[in-house]
């Protein structure tokens, strides 16, 4: 049992986005935040949630096509990633992932298990999880790691 | 005097160039991925990943000079993708079109991404010029803009959350009919009833012309949910339809919309989106019942390409619009600003 996992239930859209803010709100310079949960767990609910916290006041969209997306208007850069179509860990080196990691933003991964490999240490993982039988908007937000 | 510019796009996964005359004639245009490579070089290469842009531009550049039966001296300027993209991506290029244009002493014309694809319309439709309205539909965006001059934009409306593309692919994951999507469900929905299931279009709290087609998406997927808890089959095709027909309907309505509110009666549609049969017929159609014109480019110049860079930077080169030699990359560059 990993002694700083923590569970939390939302029970709607508003919620997740909330738990985004919060977290948003007290992330820590070098933050980095592993996003797992499968097609319409609200992964892009809880992100704006983050960038709003982060005081970000653009839209923020989905960089599934463009990879990563960063957000300059806020209390800290902010670093958007949907690593999904990395194919090899040498195509992170090109997009000058380590430029994002290290220097002071926070940043946020969607599909981070493909690039498992060159996540710092202090990566914090958040899982979404749909549970059906506990209705459609029911979602268990698993987080794992320091805040 | 004819104005002949080498231009460069790698703002995400093609590796591209082009040489385009007067804004208007494709003398080149060399997109990476196109290219048969067993005629190329007669054998089998090893693939190259999507991204690995600094691999493949120099041969793209050389081949784009040569299809074009032009030299680096004989071209009157070197023009860029510099956003928005994936900044590495951007780089390569960046640093490729300053390094021609130093080194052979051409002016230098950084351009937007997306207003090359409101560009590729000039390609093939001479008639068309400002003010129209643009629909740009891909993988990485969508806009909704009035073109009010050559190189000036005001964005109506924009994606809150996925692109119109990106909801294609997601979808056809969910469905298992994989990548790309857009292509995969445009063939699966012609033998759909667009019909059979609704989805509801979204609209956007307080921004009339702004689109979300993340709750479509999720409205498929507890759709595939429902249906497997309930044991019932899913018809594929039928799914494939009316996910697209909801989809269609929503940029058809905001851009005839838009039109009518600004008494606009013409419209320019761009971008890889622009290439779904659906989306081009239901857009005719509506047009045609409208009174508007519509322009579409061909699919080569609705993908990721350069010349398109080549048809917006001639109008930039043409207003006196030169880049410094400090120009760089800049991934989340807006339409508006420049």
């Amino acid at each position: 049992m990993n002694l700083n996992m923590r569970i939390i239930e939302s029970l709607s859209r508003e919620e997740t986005f909330e738990l985004g803010r919060e977290i948003g709100k007290n992330a820590k310079p070098c933050s980095v935040f592993a996003l797992t949960g499968d097609l319409g767990t609200g992964k892009t609910v809880f992100t704006q949630g983050v960038a709003a916290g982060l005081g970000i006041t653009e839209p923020v969209t989905s960089p599934t096509f463009t990879i990563l997306q960063i957000y300059d208007g806020g209390r800290l850069p902010f670093f958007h990633f949907d690593v999904y179509r990395i194919e090899d860990i040498g195509e992170m080196e090109e997009i000058g992932y380590d430029d994002c990691f290290y220097k002071g933003g926070v940043c946020l991964i969607e599909w981070a298990e493909i690039i498992e490999d060159i996540l710092p240490e202090n990566t914090v993982r958040i899982k979404i999880e749909k549970d059906h039988t506990k209705g459609t908007e029911y979602r268990r937000i698993t987080i794992t790691g320091e805040l | 005097m004819s104005v002949d510019i080498l231009a460069i796009e790698t703002s995400c996964d093609e590796t591209a160039c082009a040489v385009v005359r007067d804004g208007r004639e494709v003398l080149s245009n060399v997109i990476y991925t196109q290219i048969d490579m067993h005629t190329e070089f007669g054998g089998v290469v090893p693939e190259l990943a999507s991204r690995a842009h600094i691999d493949k531009i120099n041969y793209v550049v050389q081949k784009a000079l040569n299809d074009a039966g032009k030299t680096l001296d004989e071209v009157d300027a070197v023009a860029v993708t510099y956003g928005p993209g994936l900044v590495g991506a951007l780089l390569v290029g960046v640093a490729e079109a300053k390094a021609m244009a130093w080194a052979a002493g051409k002016p230098l014309i950084g351009v937007h991404h997306i207003e090359g694809h409101i560009s590729a319309n000039y390609i093939e439709h001479p008639e068309l010029t400002p003010p129209y309205l643009g629909l740009i539909v891909s993988g990485g965006h969508t806009h909704l803009v009035v073109v009010k001059d050559w190189s000036k934009y005001r964005i109506l409306g924009r994606t809150v959350d996925d692109a119109a593309g990106e909801a294609f692919d997601k979808v056809a994951r969910a469905i298992g009919l994989g990548y790309p999507g857009g292509p995969k469900i445009d063939r699966e929905a012609k033998n759909g009833d667009a019909m059979a299931v609704h989805f509801p279009i979204a609209h956007v709290n307080g921004s009339e012309y702004d689109f979300s087609f993340s709750g479509i998406k999720s409205a498929v997927l507890n759709y595939l949910n429902h249906a497997q808890m309930a044991g019932d089959s899913v018809n594929r095709a039928d799914l494939a339809a009316s996910f697209q027909k909801a989809v269609v309907d929503v940029l058809v309505e905001h851009t005839v919309r838009a039109a009518k509110d600004l008494k606009i009666d013409r419209i320019g549609m761009a971008g890889g989106v622009a290439s779904n049969s659906a989306l081009r017929a239901a857009m005719e159609d509506a047009c045609s019942r409208e009174g508007f014109e519509l322009f579409i480019p061909s699919p080569i110049f609705c993908t990721d390409n350069a010349a398109m860079i080549g048809v917006a930077a001639y109008h930039e080169y043409m207003a006196g619009v030169r880049s410094g030699w400090d120009l760089n990359a800049v991934p989340n560059l807006k339409l508006e600003e420049r």
